[in-house]
């Protein structure tokens, strides 16, 4: 590789920058040059809007902690901000992890009063959940039966496009991440209400949890991300 | 070899003591030896409601800390040859005796009754492992009310980790027509469908209960109360017998069905 060759390249984009990584040298030396490169332009020491950040680490694997100091090289310029560190190249344990939070655990029973059932993925639960019982998932819940219960989706990592579904919706006390609702009904009510194949999802807009007929969910166009994927 | 029966709720005031009398009482009927066994020591009823009070000598914890044998403790009924209590303790709390001693004891009364009635305390702590250690069957007892349904659900998760267990089957108590009639009451279907195990009988709330247990008479031996033939069924139904459930609506009577033409009601 020709030393004249630069190991960063800045794009300008609409969106922001692209800062895109030479995949074959050594990691100090794109550190060096990125920040050289950085100091360089003068325009970025200007107060101006936020800019975002992308940077483009090619197939190169970086760890959690090189990440971290990429992000605080960038940082030290006010108005940088890292949206998105991507690289082609994942570890085992990074694999594992992202099949763990995408596989579907399929559970047949009736979630009682007192228990609580916590599952790493999707849940899909055949069988109801009863008062006083918990259900809780990283990822989405369905629960094809009733939900009288609590439910909580997508928990550890908040993930605010979580989705919950039931064929009969009438919970307690719902959380997608952190945002959590409660049911304002009395507990008599809830029970001779039938909600049918009803989704709750986070409405970014207005911070809340909604729940909806999933058709009229649909007609509003406003699918939660989840679900358009599928 | 017989069966043992624990009847369970979780929540106090349900009527397990009342059912466990009653049961027990039916299955004698019937011609089968019964014992029933209280296991709320500390706060024994069963032996008021038997009106047996008078003849305790020796209870379970004597029993199981060795002071006497199981035949001295068990107290004959003074109606059936065929049914015994064995009382619990007054004077001490359910920490003194153990699962295992208690399963020990239920095992030994098996060789000797066809059925053994275990009345089990409110609540999920010992008192309730002590009732369900030596238990085969389970009889849930619940009330046509929210909280009592709650209860009864949390029973049947802990009911269906015991493995020795068969799945639990319900009773619904205390049931008041006037009040399912106008919706202010929990249907029947509903709790039904919340607990989702099989119904093995409905007693309807009848004032005969309070009284014969103030005499010490279970209500199942005077037949012509609705308490009494729901027990009835509930006796059959333990023993193998398919009977219907009892219809809930009142036979409305000549005189009622003139004053309803004439819209006097």
């Amino acid at each position: 590789m020709p030393a004249t060759q630069s190991l960063v390249t800045i794009k300008g984009r609409k969106d922001g920058l692209v800062l895109v990584m030479n995949e074959a040298c050594a990691y100090r030396d794109l550190l060096i040059e990125l920040k050289e490169k950085l100091a360089a332009s003068t325009n970025l020491n200007k107060n101006g809007p936020v800019i975002s950040v992308k940077i483009e680490m090619g197939n190169r694997y970086i760890d959690a902690d090189q990440r971290d100091q990429l992000k605080q090289i960038i940082h030290s310029y006010d108005h940088l901000k890292v949206e998105e560190i991507h690289s082609n190249v994942l570890t085992y344990a990074e694999l594992d992890k992202i099949k763990e939070q995408e596989k579907m655990v399929t559970m047949v029973r009736i979630v009682r009063s007192g228990q609580v059932l916590s599952v790493q993925g999707n849940l899909l639960l055949i069988g109801d959940v009863n008062p006083g019982g918990v259900i809780s998932a990283s990822g989405n819940i369905y629960v094809l039966g009733s939900l009288r219960g609590v439910a909580s989706a997508g928990q550890g990592e908040d993930r605010k496009d979580a989705v919950i579904v039931a064929s009969i919706m009438a919970p307690t006390q719902l959380k997608i991440g952190v945002t959590m609702s409660r049911n304002e009904r009395n507990t008599a009510e809830v029970l001779t209400e039938r909600h049918m194949f009803e989704c709750a999802y986070l409405d970014e807009h207005i911070g809340k949890i909604v729940i909806d007929r999933i058709q009229t969910t649909m007609k509003k166009g406003n699918l939660p991300f989840t679900l358009n994927k599928m | 070899m017989g069966e043992a029966i624990v009847v369970t709720s979780g929540k106090g005031g349900v009527g397990k003591t009342t059912t466990s009398a009653n049961v027990g009482t039916v299955l004698a009927l019937q011609g089968k030896k019964v014992c029933l066994v209280d296991t709320d020591i500390g706060l024994r009823n069963l032996d008021v409601v038997m009106g047996l009070e008078n003849r305790i000598i020796y209870d379970l914890v004597d029993v199981a800390q060795g002071r006497c044998k199981l035949n001295q403790a068990l107290v004959k009924d003074k109606r059936f040859e065929c049914l015994s209590l064995l009382p619990a303790a007054q004077t001490t709390d359910k920490d003194s005796i153990q699962p295992d001693q208690m399963k020990k004891i239920i095992d030994t009364l098996k060789a000797d009754f066809d059925y053994i009635i275990i009345d089990c305390p409110a609540g999920i702590e010992r008192g309730f492992k002590n009732a369900v250690a030596g238990a085969d069957h389970a009889i849930v007892v619940t009330t046509p009310e929210i909280s009592s349904v709650r209860d009864a659900d949390r029973i049947i998760g802990l009911l269906e980790q015991e493995k020795q267990v068969s799945p639990p089957r319900l009773i619904i108590n205390r049931i008041r027509q006037h009040l399912l009639k106008s919706g202010e009451m929990l249907e029947i279907d509903e709790i039904m469908n919340i607990l989702a195990i099989d119904l093995i009988g409905i007693v309807i709330d009848d004032d005969g209960v309070i009284s014969s247990s103030n005499k010490g008479e279970p209500i199942a031996l005077n037949p012509s109360s609705k308490a009494a033939m729901a027990y009835r069924n509930i006796g059959r139904r333990i023993l193998g017998e398919t009977v219907p459930l009892m219809d809930l609506d009142e036979k409305q009577g000549f005189f009622h069905r003139v004053k309803a033409l004439l819209g006097m009601r």
